[in-house]
């Protein structure tokens, strides 16, 4: 609760803040306390993700990206009416949405019915290996991990075109 | 550059202890909290730190950017690679019990450990590559 209170008191601060330095570590500092959460939850894989890459990496690179552009954000032109609109219409759905999930925990709710008892139960015979968590994402699912690895690549990919193909033709005597 | 005696000491006595962490994460995975992924962004940040203390081109030196833009496909290429493995011994894409018959405790740890080799190569390339590039546009 603690945690969660400061989570929106950090995202107050992140909408209000106009230095954009200071929205970077604001964010880093969200991800530190979604990391404690995710600690809370018992979830330590996601935990030590989240604290990493979040907090690690992603506010490195935004600040590499602060180091190419301006560091203050623009004052808007135009009124945030239409749009408070539209986010309290979202969270208005998803919180009606939440009502009809199963309490918080609920041993009998469908997700921890289908594969999870085979997951949790059959793991160690079936893998050798302790940790649910790493069995489930590499052996089980290893479709969708195969899946994620790709994004990666497509992303880093991406971005390596996107900012080398533009330097390129800034020096076009110099080959890469 | 020169006041920055204390980054750079602490930094040198840092960067094997944070590889050491990496790997310790990568292979502990089984056991513990952690994985490929983690270590990927564990070892790129080892980079990264050594790159903001000592500069760009030094850490472009001790790993270069060739490299590392070669561990992006290949680490997909490694993940990959076991999926045809096993189907080239009979077994569906990414079914870890071919690649040893007789155990298939064995065979799923080898799996795991293979992809997971795979997750971490290409993370770690793509964090590091994506930060050379940022960082290397400024100038």
């Amino acid at each position: 609760m603690v945690l969660l209170t400061l989570m929106a008191a950090v995202t107050i601060g992140v909408v209000r803040q106009r230095n954009l330095f200071g929205v970077v570590i604001l964010s880093g500092i969200y991800s530190f306390l979604m990391a404690s959460v995710m600690i809370v939850l018992d979830a330590v894989d996601v935990a030590m993700t989240e604290a990493s890459v979040g907090a690690g990496i992603s506010t490195v690179l935004m600040l590499s990206v602060l180091y190419l552009t301006k560091s203050r954000e623009l004052v808007p032109t135009h009124t945030s009416v239409f749009p408070v609109l539209v986010a309290m219409a979202a969270a208005g759905i998803l919180l009606y949405g939440t009502l009809d999930l199963p309490p918080f925990g609920a041993a009998d709710s469908p997700a921890h019915l289908h594969v999870a008892p085979r997951y949790i139960g059959q793991s160690i015979a079936e893998t050798g290996v302790p940790n649910v968590v790493t069995s489930v994402l590499a052996s089980y699912r290893g479709f969708d991990t195969l899946g994620e690895t790709a994004v990666i690549f497509t992303a880093g990919i991406a971005v390596l075109m996107l900012l080398k193909g533009r330097r390129k033709k800034t020096k076009p005597g110099k080959k890469a | 550059m020169k006041l920055d005696l204390i980054l750079r000491v602490a930094t040198k006595v840092l960067v094997p202890f944070i590889l050491l962490f990496a790997l310790y994460v990568q292979f502990h995975g089984d056991y513990g909290p952690g994985g490929g992924f983690q270590a990927g962004v564990i070892a790129a940040a080892m980079v990264i730190l050594y790159a903001i203390t000592y500069g760009l081109e030094p850490a472009k030196r001790a790993v270069p950017p060739v490299i590392v833009e070669t561990m992006i496909p290949l680490g997909v290429l490694i993940y990959t690679g076991v999926g045809v493995v096993t189907m080239l011994l009979g077994d569906n894409f990414l079914s870890y019990n071919a690649l040893n018959r007789h155990d298939h405790v064995h065979a799923q740890e080898l799996g795991i450990l293979l992809v997971e080799i795979g997750v971490f190569v290409t993370v770690a390339g793509t964090m590091t590559a994506v930060f050379y590039v940022f960082a290397g546009r400024g100038r």
